[in-house]
Formats: C-alpha cells, structure tokens, sequence
C-alpha cells in the first residue's frame, strides 16, 4: 500500500445555486465513499484562490495567484492505494470532471527506506 | 451533517438581498457577486471538509467579509447604500454596522423588501416574475430562461434591463412604509400567482423546473403570510389556491412523464398536508368584505380537493364559481374553464353553444386548450371529423413535448374506439392560464 496526496486543479465552481448544490453533494457522496472504504489517509485541505508568492534573495511579495485558473490547485486529499493505476482508478469516480477540471495524483514520498 | 434540499437557492436570495440593502440598489451586480462568490467558496471547502455546524451563518459570514473588503477598498467610489454612507465610511463603525444589518432578524425584511423591489410597476408582469426568480431563488440565467421557454440571450437581456431600471431608483423599496406595502401588496400577488402558474401549466418542458417554480412561489407567499400587513384575505387566498393546486401536483403526471388527467388522477396520491393547509387558509381567508379571484379559485380547487372521486364533483358549485369569476375577472380563458364545467353539469352542446356565444373566442386562436376543449366537446356530440380538425390544431399548438403527446393521445382516441377516450375531463386540469 502507498499514499497518493490527489491535487485537485481547475474546478469551476460555477452554475446556479441548485445547481452547485448538486455539485456539493457530489462530492460529499463520493469522499464518504472513500471514507468507507478506509481510503483516506488526510482529508486535506480546500485551498482559496488568492495567493501570495515570496521570490529571490531580496524575498519580494507578488501578489497571485500565479497560475491560470484552469491550472490552479483548489484543494487536496491523500489516500492510499495498491499502486499509482489503482489510485487513477480511484480518483475517476471524482465529480470534479463534471466540473471542467482534473485530479493530479502524486506519490507521496515514502519515509522508510 | 445533511443539507436541506434547496438550501443554497434559498440562501442566496437571502444574501443577495441582505447584500443590496448594504451596497445600494445601484450595486444589485456586485451583490450578486459576492452571494456567488460566497457559495463558490461554500462549494471548495465543504466538498473536501463536509458542511459546517450552522451552514447558513457560515455563508454568511462569508459574505460579509467579502463585502468588508469591497467597502474598504471602495471607500471612495459609492460602493455601498447612500443612507448607510456614514457608518460604512468609518473603520470604526463598518463591521458593526454591517454585523447589525445582517442579524437573522432583518433578513426576513430584506427578503420581503427584495420581493416588494422587484415587482416595480415599471416592469412588465413576467420581467418581475422573472427578476424575482434570479434574485431571491437563485436561478440562473438558462433556468430562468428554461421556465418561461425563451432564449437564454433574450432572458438575459431582459434582466440586464430590468436590474438597469431598478438601478434608477434611489432606495430599493420602503418596505417600514405600511401605505408602499398595501399599494404594491397586489402586484406581488399577482406576480406569485403567475410564477405558481407558470410552473403548473406553463409552457416549460423540464418538469423538474416546473415543479420548483410552484415550490418557490409558495416559499414567497409564505413570506407575505408570515407578515401581518401582506396576510390579507387575498393573500391568503392565494395561498390557498397553491395548497390546493400543488396537492394534485404527485397525481399530475404519470412515471412515464405524462400528464394525466384529473378524470384519471389516482386521489389517493394528491399530497393531504397541502389539502389541510389549504382548506385552513381558505377559512381564514373567509373573512372580511373583499373577495378576489384568488378566493373563487382556491374555492374552485377546494371542490375538486373534497370530492371523493371525479364522478362525484359538485359541477353546479363549480359553475357558480366561475359566474363569479366572469363578474370580478371577465377574460376568455375564464369563460373557456366555465364552458368545460358546463359540459360536465349538463353535456356538451351547452358547452358548446357557450363557447359560440363567447365574443372575444378569436383571442384564443393561440391556445392550445380552446382547441382541445372543442375537440372533446365534438367528440363527445358524435363529430369525430370536427374533433379531429380541433385535435390536430391543438397539436400544431402545443408548446412541449408533454402536452403534444397529451394532445396526439387524444387525436388518436378520435380514430379508434371510444373506450380508450377519457372524455372533456381529460383536459380539465389544464384549465388555469391567464
């Protein structure tokens, strides 16, 4: 079993009210899945938009976000799977395709050798 | 934690009307944003981290500190109500201030002040109807175009310029004024009971739609019930009529999504909570000199919700009812609805001599169910040819695939045998449009 933190980019999270209430409950539908199958390690963490960046040895502040907004990463999770194909797997049942974005998914560094 | 159903449509027309009354009914485009804005961020953070304690104070809170940041950066470029200029200009006094307007207990106000605000007699019935749904359902654009079947450009004009009219004002309506209230108390009926309507025999196909229009007209009625001022007898009336109306609304179509008719209906489906409710506000509805059509027409749906079976309705009331309705609200389509039940009190050749004696008929050379009324009532005179005529005009009428195969269903009965036809009641219930 290894870890795989899922960085979710570029979800729109627009439409009517009702409609990004169907959205919501998409997603609470498909992490308690996760939950129950004991899949998830960390629930992460949503992330918002606005950013800063500290740049260089004079450490300048610019201001961000410094992605496009189809590029940014708007939150992620870690869950353990057999290997990278099981997690792909894992992460198409996500409703963020309906979205407009996509799941990257990346091993999480192992601490024992 | 669950969610209410419609729980962010709800909300929305909450803060968005919260919002305006801080930013100024010239600002009812950043309000907006920022609502959407709050529910944007509501979406991210709930999916990964599940729905907060109290979800609704968490969209709230959201939102005034999203408005916090505008008022500060807009300092100087009118961001915000005049009256409000001088607590929102001081750092000192703004969040306070903005913690005060948006207590619990000024939001029903807010919500009534929006309903009031959108139906401005400057703008057309269905421009209201229309601008109510945006704002205060949280209907977008394509859903507020779907439920009147226009086109999602044409809708979106038409909202861009009713918000620019009511851009024009100064206040967005004095709802403290108790003589403003009673003078635009009517209006706002009205524009309910078009939005019920719309959603119960409209022209819309995506019944889902419909269904939610009624859902919405009745969440606002309630509103007006809930205020001491707005819960006159016509108001509760109206709220009535909707009770009664929406309780057949599980009977009404059929699992393969077709209509079926109040003859056909299985009664033991239409939902008894509403019937009560109806009937209850009916009674209080009762009281005072004044009656109004929403009166005779909750009168008319209570008949139908007390009769046992459709062979038992008491077809004399109901013609008596709509005598009445000729008197306070005279228009063809009312005399087409009394014409049907005059067919079902005493056959259809005085149906039909009724509807030949009507002198504005030509102005229902549009409507689909004059059509189909006269087609029943031939058919049931023994003119299957004449039915047909009527039947294949309805069907060239019809305005959604729902109604089409209503009608097709219908033209087909005419060619085969009678058994399968279900008479001039079948059409009854589509009886209502105005």
């Amino acid at each position: 079993m290894s870890e795989f933190a899922f960085l979710f980019r570029g979800r729109e999270p627009l439409g009517s009210a009702e409609q990004q209430q169907k959205t919501l409950e998409k997603w609470r539908a498909w992490m308690a899945e996760l939950q129950q199958r004991g899949l998830i390690t960390d629930p992460g963490l949503p992330l918002e938009d606005a950013a800063k960046r500290v740049v260089g040895p004079d450490r300048v502040v610019h201001d961000g976000p410094f992605a496009e907004i189809k590029d940014l990463v708007n939150g992620f999770i870690v869950v353990t799977a057999d290997d990278i194909d099981a997690a792909c797997e894992i992460a198409k049942g996500c409703p963020i395709f309906e979205q407009g974005g996509g799941v990257e998914i990346r091993p999480v560094a192992s601490m024992t050798p | 934690m669950p969610l209410d159903d419609h729980l962010f449509r709800r909300e929305y027309g909450r803060l968005v009307s919260s919002l305006t009354r801080i930013f100024g009914v010239h600002n009812l485009g950043l309000a907006e944003d920022v609502a959407q804005e709050a529910f944007c961020r509501a979406l991210e953070a709930w999916s990964l981290r599940g729905v907060p304690e109290n979800p609704r104070a968490w969209l709230m809170a959201t939102a005034k500190n999203r408005a916090l940041d505008v008022i500060r950066r807009q300092r100087t470029a009118a961001g915000h109500a005049p009256e409000l200029e001088r607590v929102l200009l001081s750092e000192q006094t703004v969040e306070p201030a903005l913690d005060d307007l948006l207590l619990p207990g000024a939001l029903k106000d807010d919500l009534l002040r929006m309903m009031f605000a959108c139906c401005d007699p400057r703008l057309s019935e269905g421009t209201q109807v229309a601008l109510m749904l945006q704002i205060l359902c949280g209907f977008s654009v394509g859903e507020t175009a779907a439920a009147f079947m226009s086109h999602h450009a044409a809708m979106e004009k038409r909202l861009g310029r009713a918000k620019a009219v009511l851009a024009t004002s100064r206040h967005l309506f004095d709802i403290a004024s108790s003589l403003q209230v009673v003078r635009r108390l009517p209006a706002v009926q009205r524009a309910l009971y078009l939005m019920f309507n719309e959603g119960y025999h409209g022209a819309s196909a995506e019944t889902s739609i419909r269904a939610d229009l009624c859902q919405e007209a009745m969440r606002l009625t309630a509103l007006l019930l809930n205020d001491t001022r707005c819960a006159t007898p016509a108001t509760q009336a109206l709220g009535a009529m909707m009770c009664l109306h929406a309780a057949r609304l599980p009977a009404r179509v059929d699992d393969a999504g077709d209509l079926v008719a109040l003859s056909e209906q299985d009664r033991t489906r239409w939902d008894q909570t509403l019937v009560v409710d109806g009937l209850a506000l009916l009674e209080l509805a009762a009281t005072g000199p004044s009656l109004s059509g929403y009166h005779v027409e909750a009168a008319i749906a209570a008949i139908h919700a007390n009769a046992a079976d459709f062979e038992s309705t008491d077809w004399t009331a109901i013609v008596s009812l709509y005598d009445t309705l000729m008197r306070l609200q005279p228009s063809p389509i009312v005399a087409l609805n009394r014409a049907v039940a005059i067919a079902l009190r005493s056959g259809p050749a005085n149906a039909l001599a009724e509807i030949r004696a009507m002198r504005d008929r030509d102005r229902l050379s549009g409507y689909p169910f004059y059509f189909a009324a006269l087609g029943e009532l031939e058919y049931q005179s023994g003119n299957a040819e004449l039915a047909r005529t009527h039947f294949r005009q309805a069907l060239s009428l019809a305005r959604n695939p729902m109604e089409r195969r209503f009608y097709a269903r219908r033209l087909a009965a005419c060619d085969t045998d009678a058994a399968s036809f279900q008479g001039l009641e079948g059409i009854w219930d589509r009886a209502f449009e105005a």
